[in-house]
């Protein structure tokens, strides 16, 4: 028996080979994904481990204020620093000048790294990591040894277009915006590669000069353990003379604290890829099923000879499932060749965003691999089950008979078996609707699951309508190769049925986000129009905090009548008895002049230490107007605030919104993350804006947005997530169309004599490519039509679940029609091999092929 | 249609292969399938091509048909010669000159038997026409069938469903691969009874290859081929007639693989 399995592999290698690609690419994507987020991850961990010290002394508190870009004002001195380095325990104590709100302009003054990473400007002083080696490395040139000298990491310099010795742009927070240094070297950390930071080292004067105005004194510590000292005696030890504010933590709480905090972010990175990985394997199994069943029908003949010969049922099934194990080994294999390939592409791809993971931590682990291999046996068996079941269900008298077609059962019990699973999809997502217990999500998403299922299995039936359509269309244009075509796509339902649901999965989502997306987009322009009620906003496209010259400069602008700053800045509040890390929005006096918020309770006057809340913040915190929160800032200290009012939810400010004057009690420096102007009556709009840009026209990643400006900013960060997803999806759709050309291609083979009948009594060549073609569209409208269906009411279901988020509902029309046109595209390239195939036909060989 | 009788031609020529050679193969494995056949079929006739398997029967009906091309030699249908033809001309030619009935398989399995029938005047995007499609139908008896797909119909049904569709496009000439090839004395006789009234009735020209001697006695005349040649020719035959000639080519054919 293995070697008749051995044999059809081989003699059907070219049916195979297209099947197997659907293996290959949906393992490789899966292979991909985690070769991906595991070199991801080591990235990260490499330069979290190698850039930390056996301990560091910094601000105190449950707040790290520099990892969000606030800075605190409260410093070390050199003495504290002496008194650090003195301690027995201590080897060596280096103090740090980290520095918030600087820029690296390339040389074509763009920012470098655009919105990704942030940029890490510190002086440069030799100190060691957890692991005592040198937390940087040159790579080229020199450290920064005066001012006027500057440091580089090696892909930061790459990107801006500098060479050693070049003359480098920054902007830095204070004095003289824009400044330039001269590239003494480029460096990165030992842990390899940046993950896409950018690193500014400077020389320790210049740094305190622009980052502490001067002052001798730095933000942070870094401390060496002596020779035998444990990392907790090491901090304990310098605990005791830390000056008032800060504390002193081990290298491994600081560590740990950064891998919490970027494998939340790595985690929905990972999630993410994930899911496509899943659609694409799903998609997959769909024609590995489909394959299979057409090859046993195709073989019903040698299936009843077999069993006639006196092969039991048994050895037939297992004959057709060591086929598709072999095939899965062999498809597996190459799947996580290719994943390897793709994970240094998906590298790629987030590089240009700003992200650097180095090649040699993208290799295949074993549990990749057993992973691959697993998913991809298991998923080709299950697929090829039910058709191997079939080939054995062949009475052995078929062997003598001429009507060589496995029996389909009727596709009245699909269908009741398929209604009754469609209601309940129904019965789920309403349940979801009317807010049954758990997340309402999860209801709709299995609902929605068993709906995409359930048009798998029911498109022979429900998909006849669009086929008859397309026959009639087709031979209305083409003529009789039309009327073929759409009686050839008709004669197999099942199989037309399968090839397009394939098509239908990937569709579905690529529907559904795209109504969730185009609602959002709605929701968001909304909002905007509705709350957004100053005349111009100034941002940083990283929303960070930016120097407060710029808008005092900018009050100063004829014709502005209120200028509104605000600062966003982290902070804990504890929500039932665990510290809760948010963000506070602190605003000045004229922030309610511009916005107007609904007031649940209390006024939106705050003064002193006061703080309004959201609706949904006074929720989570039981707390409401006239009650007293805790709230802990940047650099460790708490502040009671007393809630003087609760606010309808609105994205203009965040859910804890403070007085300035509370982060300046709380030692936070000021900066602005986001100021609001109103033009004042009577005044040239177009000319303010101009004169608001000229002061910022030294800062150019700074821009000064009106609100179709910033409708547009918002509408592309939703419109670049959504190209992202679309090109992960691509990957489904792409395999979907192979399992066109498969089908196509088995088709052509299976109905060689009926063209080289057509040819003989008189059918082109082009009308065969035209016939074949045409077949090939209507399977692709189908599954267009059927996904696109779907992915309409799934959308439109899952937006009126987050209507609270999602308030507007809008359908992307024009996406879908173009998504159709794309689909008649990859009907039309799908068909090109088949078609070609079919037409090299010989017509006296095809006609008396048996 | 009697436009430029050929000098000395009592009859005008539907198809003819001048020197018609087909080989298969090459050096030591080369077969020759037709080795030099010179012949003219006429309008208006009925013509059997008889012989021993391998003799190159079917061969030489594919090079007249426009379905292969020979090796060397001309073949000519309605004064065309096929030698210079594209492919697009030949399917031109083949659709709208060339009628065909093979053994078996001979319709397309998702047309009706209508659909069947018309298939080359709609791949043409020609108008049948209806009297002649009526006549042609009422013909082979196949009026109450129209509707059904092949699955639906027995093996004679399908075949005359096949000399319909050759028969609807009025072509130059129609050729027939042992059409009864597959079917009992009844349905042979349905088939064969259709071919002759087609040549007596609408001055139709067939061509039919048969191993069947009563199949040939339907017909006006036979060519003998062996070995790629023609050996043999007989007129008004009957079936005695017809199975001295075949037992003698026999022999020959024996006596010769002995000598050799
Ligand atoms: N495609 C081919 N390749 C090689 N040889 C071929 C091919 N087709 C036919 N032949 C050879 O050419 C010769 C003539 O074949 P042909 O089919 O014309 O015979 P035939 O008279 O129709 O026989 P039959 O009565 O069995 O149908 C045979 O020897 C055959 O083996
Ligand atoms: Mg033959």
């Amino acid at each position: 028996m293995f070697r008749l399995t051995w044999r059809n592999l081989l003699a059907r290698k070219v049916r195979l080979l297209m099947s197997t690609l659907a293996i290959v690419l949906g393992i490789g994507f899966l292979a991909g994904v985690m070769t991906f987020s595991t070199g991801l991850n080591a990235t990260f961990d490499n330069i979290v481990e190698g850039s930390t010290p056996d301990a560091q002394v910094r601000p105190a508190g449950d707040v790290q204020g520099a990892n969000a870009g606030v800075g605190t004002t409260s410093l070390v001195t050199p003495a504290d620093v002496d008194k650090l380095a003195a301690l027995p325990e201590v080897a060596q104590a280096t103090g740090s000048v980290d520095g918030l709100g600087s820029f690296l302009l390339g040389k074509d003054d763009k920012l470098v790294g655009g919105q990704g990473a942030p940029t890490l400007a510190f002086n440069y002083a030799p100190s060691e990591n957890i692991q005592g080696e040198q937390v940087l490395e040159l790579v080229e040139g020199g450290w920064p040894e005066k001012p006027g000298e500057v440091t580089l990491d090696a892909s930061s310099a790459e990107r801006g277009g500098y060479a050693v010795g070049d003359t480098v742009t920054l902007i830095v927070p204070s004095g003289q915006p824009r400044r330039t240094f001269t590239l003494v070297g480029t460096a990165e950390f030992n842990g390899g590669g940046t993950a896409g930071a950018t690193l500014v080292l400077l020389d320790t004067k210049e740094a305190q000069e622009i980052f502490l105005d001067g002052a001798d004194a730095f933000t942070s510590v870094s401390l060496t353990a002596a020779d035998g000292v444990s990392r907790t005696e090491l901090a304990d030890a310098a605990k005791a003379v830390v000056p008032e504010g800060f504390t002193a933590v081990t290298g491994d709480k600081v560590i740990k604290e950064q891998q919490d905090q970027i494998g939340q972010f790595l985690d929905v990175i990972s999630i993410f890829l994930t899911t496509f990985a899943v659609i694409a394997i799903v998609v997959g199994a769909f024609i590995i099923f489909n394959t299979f069943s057409i090859l046993v029908s195709q073989r019903v003949r040698e299936s009843a000879l077999l069993r006639a010969l006196g092969a039991s049922k048994r050895q037939v099934t297992r004959s057709v499932l060591i086929e598709a194990f072999l095939m899965a080994l062999v498809g597996s294999t190459l799947g996580l060749l290719l994943g390897l390939g793709l994970s240094r592409g998906l590298a790629g791809l987030f590089r240009t965003f700003g992200l650097d993971i180095a090649g040699e931590v993208l290799t295949l682990t074993p549990f990749t691999i057993a992973s691959g291999y697993v998913t991809g046996i298991v998923v080709t068996m299950v697929a090829a089950f039910v058709p191997a079941r079939r080939a054995a269900k062949v009475p052995p008298v078929a062997a003598m008979r001429d009507d060589l077609t496995v029996q389909e059962k009727g596709m009245r019990r699909r269908l009741v078996l398929g209604t009754i699973a469609m209601v309940v999809g129904v019965a789920l997502v309403a349940a979801g609707l009317v807010g049954a217990p758990g997340t309402d999500a999860i209801w709709i998403g299995a609902g929605a699951v068993i709906w995409v299922v359930t048009t798998a299995v029911l498109a022979p039936v429900v998909g006849r309508p669009v086929l008859l359509l397309s026959r009639s269309v087709f031979g209305r244009i083409f003529g009789t190769a039309g009327r073929l075509a759409g009686e050839n796509a008709l004669r197999s339902p099942r199989r037309t049925g399968a090839t397009a649901s394939a098509l239908m999965i990937g569709l579905a989502v690529v529907s559904a986000v795209g109504v969730l997306a185009s609602s959002l987009s709605a929701t968001q322009d909304k909002i905007v129009d509705d709350q957004f009620t100053s005349d111009f906003l100034v941002q940083l496209p990283t929303f960070q905090g930016f120097p407060t010259q710029y808008g005092d400069q900018m009050e100063e602008v004829d014709g502005v009548d209120l200028v509104s700053r605000q600062q966003g800045v982290p902070v804990s509040i504890e929500v039932a008895g665990t510290p809760d890390q948010t963000f506070a929005n602190g605003v000045d006096a004229a922030f309610t002049e511009i916005y107007t918020l609904k007031m649940v309770s209390g006024t939106d006057q705050i003064s002193g230490d006061q703080a309004l809340l959201s609706e949904g913040r006074s929720d989570d915190l039981k707390a409401t107007t006239g009650d007293t929160i805790e709230v802990q800032f940047p650099g460790g200290k708490t502040i009671p605030l007393e809630v003087a009012g609760v606010f309808e939810d609105t994205p203009v400010t965040s859910g804890l919104t403070v007085p300035l004057a509370v982060l300046d009690e709380a030692g936070v420096k000021r900066s602005d993350s986001s100021i609001s102007i109103n033009v004042a009556d009577g005044a040239d709009r177009g000319a303010v804006k101009q004169d608001l840009e000229d002061v910022v026209k030294d800062l150019p990643i700074l821009s000064v947005q009106d609100k179709q400006e910033f409708k547009e900013l918002i509408s592309g960060q939703v419109n670049q997530l959504l190209y992202v997803i679309y090109g992960l999806l691509a990957l489904a759709v792409v395999i979907a169309v192979i399992g066109i050309v498969n089908t196509l291609s088995l088709s052509v083979l299976e109905r060689t004599r009926e063209i080289g009948l057509l040819r003989a009594v008189g059918l082109s060549r082009r009308k065969l490519r035209t016939m074949i073609t045409l077949e090939s569209v209507a399977i692709a409208v189908l599954g267009a039509v059927l996904g696109m269906a779907l992915g309409l009411v799934i959308g439109v279901v899952l937006r009126q679940s987050l209507k609270d988020d999602l308030t507007e509902l809008a359908l992307p029309i024009s996406s879908l029609a173009l998504f159709l046109v794309v689909a008649v595209i990859f009907g039309v390239l799908a068909a090109v091999i088949p078609a070609v195939r079919a037409s090299r036909m010989k017509v006296l060989q095809a006609i008396a092929t048996e | 249609m009697t436009e430029q009788p050929r000098e000395g031609a009592v009859a005008e020529v539907a198809a003819s292969a001048r020197d018609l050679v087909k080989t298969y193969g090459k050096g030591e494995a080369e077969v020759r399938a037709l080795d030099g056949v010179s012949v003219d079929l006429m309008k208006g006739e009925f013509t059997a091509v008889m012989g021993p398997s391998g003799s190159g029967k079917s061969t030489l009906m594919h090079c007249l048909a426009a379905l292969d091309t020979p090796t060397s030699g001309e073949a000519i249908v309605d004064g065309t010669s096929l030698g210079r033809l594209k492919d697009k001309d030949l399917t031109t030619l083949r659709r709208e000159r060339v009628g065909f009935v093979f053994q078996s398989f001979n319709l397309v399995p998702t047309l009706s038997a209508e659909e069947n029938i018309l298939l080359p005047l709609s791949l043409a995007g020609r108008k049948p026409d209806r009297d002649w499609f009526d006549q042609v139908v009422d013909s082979v008896g196949l009026r109450d069938r129209l509707g059904h797909r092949p699955s639906e119909m027995s093996g004679g049904q399908q075949q005359r469903v096949a000399c319909a569709r050759a028969l609807v496009s009025k072509p130059s000439i129609v050729f027939a691969d042992e059409p009864t090839g597959n079917l009992d004395s009844t349905s042979s006789a349905e088939v064969l009874g259709f071919l002759r009234r087609s040549v007596d009735e609408f001055g139709q020209t067939v061509v039919m290859v048969t191993h069947d001697p009563v199949a040939a006695s339907y017909t006006d005349r036979i060519l003998f081929l062996a070995d790629g040649l023609i050996v043999d020719e007989l007129r008004e035959p009957d079936r005695d007639a017809i199975l001295e000639k075949m037992s003698k080519l026999q022999d020959v054919a024996a006596a010769r693989k002995q000598a050799g």
